[in-house]
């Protein structure tokens, strides 16, 4: 499934906006064992950005103890019409991107 | 009130108030010990009645509003149009000739030191041991937008009645290709599976009548009870009628908009044809008014004698009370209030508590003839109850003779705990 992204389609220049992502993920911390004793190994998602018209305006790193499907919500502040950049990085080589338009006046 | 109450004026306060009941009783029960049970439902009902039988002597007053009871197990069909309210409702005659004290009144306050019950009327009881079985009332705090208001035209449906009748009015009104929405909160909340029955009775209902007609499901959770069940016979009966979006999909609903109908989740807004909306729920609001409701909203207990881990004297039975791996059903609650009767005969006779292990049983019915259930066994493990060996779910591959069987069995189940607890 497709990263759920909530960014407002309008805002006052300068109006502070909240800004909801969640991505579905395994998030398998590496710490479990199997019922024949093999380990999982760890799959994460180790990294998420977000990027106002090329700006990052947000970052936060990941780690095993955050759980499944990662949700982050965070506010910024609205300064200029244009397209906000979701990325997602993990292990193995995981990675998601997703965006999102907002109109300012 | 600032007199001092000692146990004689206690005792006058309620042969003043209680004028229906003789006088010798009260002085026969003096010794015997007097118990106010709060709340008339499954746990409520099945706890004054175990008291009783228990002990005759004993002075048990049952404390309820309503004059007859409406039941909540069942009710989804009432929804879908299978059964009518008049087999939901169960009057309190049999348990007042058994000898309880029936008060048709709300307990408004309780004041556990003076160990004191007031109804909406004025009156107060004195009780040596108080029972709390308030079940449920709605945390509206946490679903901005939704109130008792809002619930006229967003209806709960999460207490049989007048709620159960306006949402089936609504489906019933709703036009051929229209959308109903289901919004089912985080647990704990009562009786867990009960919403996906809910959407798979009303997909039964618009399969026959209006089949072009959707059922979308708005969930707090990833994962339900009997998950694997209700799934394969959502595919078996009605195709894709029934979309869930869960939480990890960004089910949650986040608030409501009742002028516009309209649901508000963390990523998108829905205004359905009728919006079936299940808020977030706590213990019933007497509880916290007695003080035995924590931060959660629920009461924590003493799972052996179900006595408040916060106020002395208090037990809290049923969907009130912080269970742990028990679900928060009529089932369970019958069970909590039978064992929680014996825990207080014994503790009126000096002896030690009986650990209790209780079982609940849950049906689901799915479409008439078809249904499934879960069956378990719950001990006392710390502050609460676990679930331990001897359960039963039924089988994800069975014949559709096993799940008609699981169909009559649950109507037998509901003739039994209601014939159990108000026959």
């Amino acid at each position: 499934m497709a990263a759920l992204i909530n960014v407002p389609s309008k805002a006052k220049r300068g109006e502070i906006i909240e800004i909801r992502t969640l991505t579905s993920h395994i998030m398998e911390t590496g710490f479990r064992h199997t019922a024949d004793g093999k380990l999982v190994p760890r799959d994460i998602i180790t990294s998420f950005i977000c990027r106002y018209n090329g700006a990052e305006v947000f970052r936060a790193d990941l780690f095993p103890a955050i759980a499944a499907n990662p949700y982050l919500s965070f506010f910024t502040v609205a300064k200029e019409s244009g397209k906000f950049e979701f990325e997602w990085i993990g292990d193995n080589g995981y990675s998601s991107t997703a965006s999102a338009s907002i109109t300012v006046e | 009130m600032n007199a001092p109450v000692t146990r004689r004026n206690a005792v006058l306060g309620i042969a003043v108030a209680a004028t229906s009941l003789a006088a010798p009783s009260i002085l026969r029960a003096q010794s015997a010990g007097r118990v106010v049970v709060v709340g008339g439902g499954f746990g409520g009902a099945a706890c004054a009645r175990a008291l009783k039988r228990a002990d005759a002597k004993l002075q048990v007053t049952l404390i309820e509003p309503n004059k007859t009871y409406i039941s909540c197990p069942f009710s989804n069909e009432v929804i879908a149009g299978l059964r009518e309210i008049e087999a939901q409702q169960f009057a309190y005659d049999k348990l007042a000739a058994g000898g309880i004290s029936i008060v048709t009144q709300a307990a408004t306050n309780i004041d556990t030191q003076t160990r004191r019950v007031t109804t909406g009327d004025g009156t107060t009881f004195g009780y040596d041991r108080l029972v709390l079985s308030p079940g449920i009332d709605f945390h509206f705090e946490a679903l901005p937008g939704y109130d008792d208001a809002a619930s006229e035209t967003m209806p709960h449906g999460w207490k049989a009645g007048a709620q159960t009748l306006l949402l089936r009015r609504q489906l019933e009104a709703m036009a051929d290709g229209g959308t109903i929405a289901i919004a089912i909160p985080a647990n704990p909340s009562r009786c867990p599976p009960a919403p996906y029955e809910r959407a798979s009775l009303i997909a039964h209902y618009l399969k026959s009548r209006k089949p072009r007609s959707k059922v979308l499901i708005l969930d707090a959770k990833d994962a339900f009870s009997q998950q694997r069940l209700f799934e394969k016979a959502w595919k078996e009966l009605y195709g894709d009628m029934i979309e869930r979006v869960a939480l990890s999909q960004g089910g949650r609903v986040t608030s409501v908009d009742p002028t516009m109908r309209t649901i508000v989740t963390e990523f998108g807004n829905y205004t359905p044809d009728v919006a079936n909306v299940i808020p977030p729920q706590r213990a019933g609001r007497i509880a916290a008014i007695a003080g035995a409701a924590d931060a959660t909203g629920w009461c924590p207990i003493d799972p052996v004698t179900f006595e408040s881990k916060l106020v002395p004297n208090v037990h809290v039975v049923g969907d009130a009370c912080l269970g742990g791996g028990i679900p928060k059903s009529a089932s369970a609650a019958s069970a909590q209030g039978r064992a929680c009767a014996g825990a207080i005969v014994n503790l009126f006779a000096g002896r030690a508590p009986e650990t209790p292990r209780l079982t609940g049983v849950c049906y689901n019915v799915v479409a008439p003839g078809y249904g499934f259930s879960l069956a378990g066994n719950y001990e006392p493990r710390g502050d609460i109850f676990a679930e331990v060996e001897g359960g039963a779910t039924s089988p994800v591959d069975a014949p559709r003779e096993l799940r008609a069987r699981e169909a009559d069995e649950a109507e037998r189940w509901f003739e039994t705990i209601t014939a159990d607890t108000f026959g």
